[in-house]
């Protein structure tokens, strides 16, 4: 079997950056999903225990760095889904923008909390 | 840029019935693909409560968590979300031109592991809560 259904086109920089973003975030929505629900438990979360993390600057940064790409190979995906879909002319570039709008929105938003989480951002 | 391309039955899903391995594992990688995306901006909303204060945060994310239902959701999120991490793999293995001879086969093995992560999860996620 040598079919292949994708959304992307290969060989194109929204493919390539989808794959490069991709390695990422399978090792850290991994270690993501494993520290937060089986090392620690998530019904057992608290500001002080989240705060303890969000100081470990290494710790600090990869969440950064996770939020970031996170966002970029979601919102990349739904808008090559779209662009698969037939979406062109002036309603994908509303759509594009509106995109890119909520992307930043989201990264900004999840900076300033991550910030507020660890006390500042030089401690 | 990508571009749209005719992929012929993959645009009829009134013929779902007639869908390769491969069809399947491109529609649950969609899927499953826009409902981490919709998380990711639930996930920050709720995270937010921190700016409210630490009491805030922790009252909003323990009462969600003593729910439920919340529970039941955050083993469909730990499914769906294995599912696209081990189709990534494999999408990632077939653009690297490795395992084309297998990819109906990796993508039932997808299935399974994603099934027995998410089952083996069920002790772990309802534990202290009430129905």
């Amino acid at each position: 079997m040598a079919e292949r259904y994708s959304s992307f086109t290969p060989g194109g920089t929204a493919w390539l950056l989808q794959r490069v973003t991709a390695v990422f975030l399978i090792f850290a929505l991994a270690f993501h999903f494993f520290l937060l629900h089986f090392v620690e438990h998530a019904w057992e979360i608290d500001f002080a225990g989240t705060q303890a993390r969000m100081q470990d600057v290494g710790y600090f940064i990869t969440m950064i760095l996770f939020l970031i790409t996170a966002t970029f190979h979601g919102v990349n995906g739904v808008y090559n889904a779209l662009l698969n879909q037939g979406l062109s002319g002036t309603p994908r570039k509303v759509v594009l923008a509106l995109l890119v709008l909520a992307s930043l929105a989201l990264i900004g938003q999840g900076i300033w909390v991550a910030i507020e989480m660890r006390g500042g951002l030089i401690l | 840029m990508s571009q749209s391309y005719n992929r012929g039955l993959i645009e009829d899903f009134g013929r779902w019935k007639e869908f390769s391995a491969g069809m399947w594992a491109w529609i649950f990688h969609k899927f499953t693909g826009w409902v981490l995306i919709g998380y990711l901006f639930t996930h920050i909303a709720v995270l937010s409560s921190a700016l409210a204060g630490p009491e805030a945060y922790t009252d909003t994310l323990q009462g969600l968590e003593a729910l439920f239902v919340v529970r039941v959701l955050e083993v469909g999120l730990l499914a769906v979300a294995v599912f696209h991490m081990m189709n990534g793999i494999r999408l990632l293995m077939v653009d690297l031109g490795i395992g084309l001879d297998a990819q109906d086969k990796t993508f039932y093995l997808s299935l399974i592991v994603t099934g027995a992560i998410a089952v083996a999860s069920v002790p772990t996620f309802m534990t202290d809560v009430g129905f």
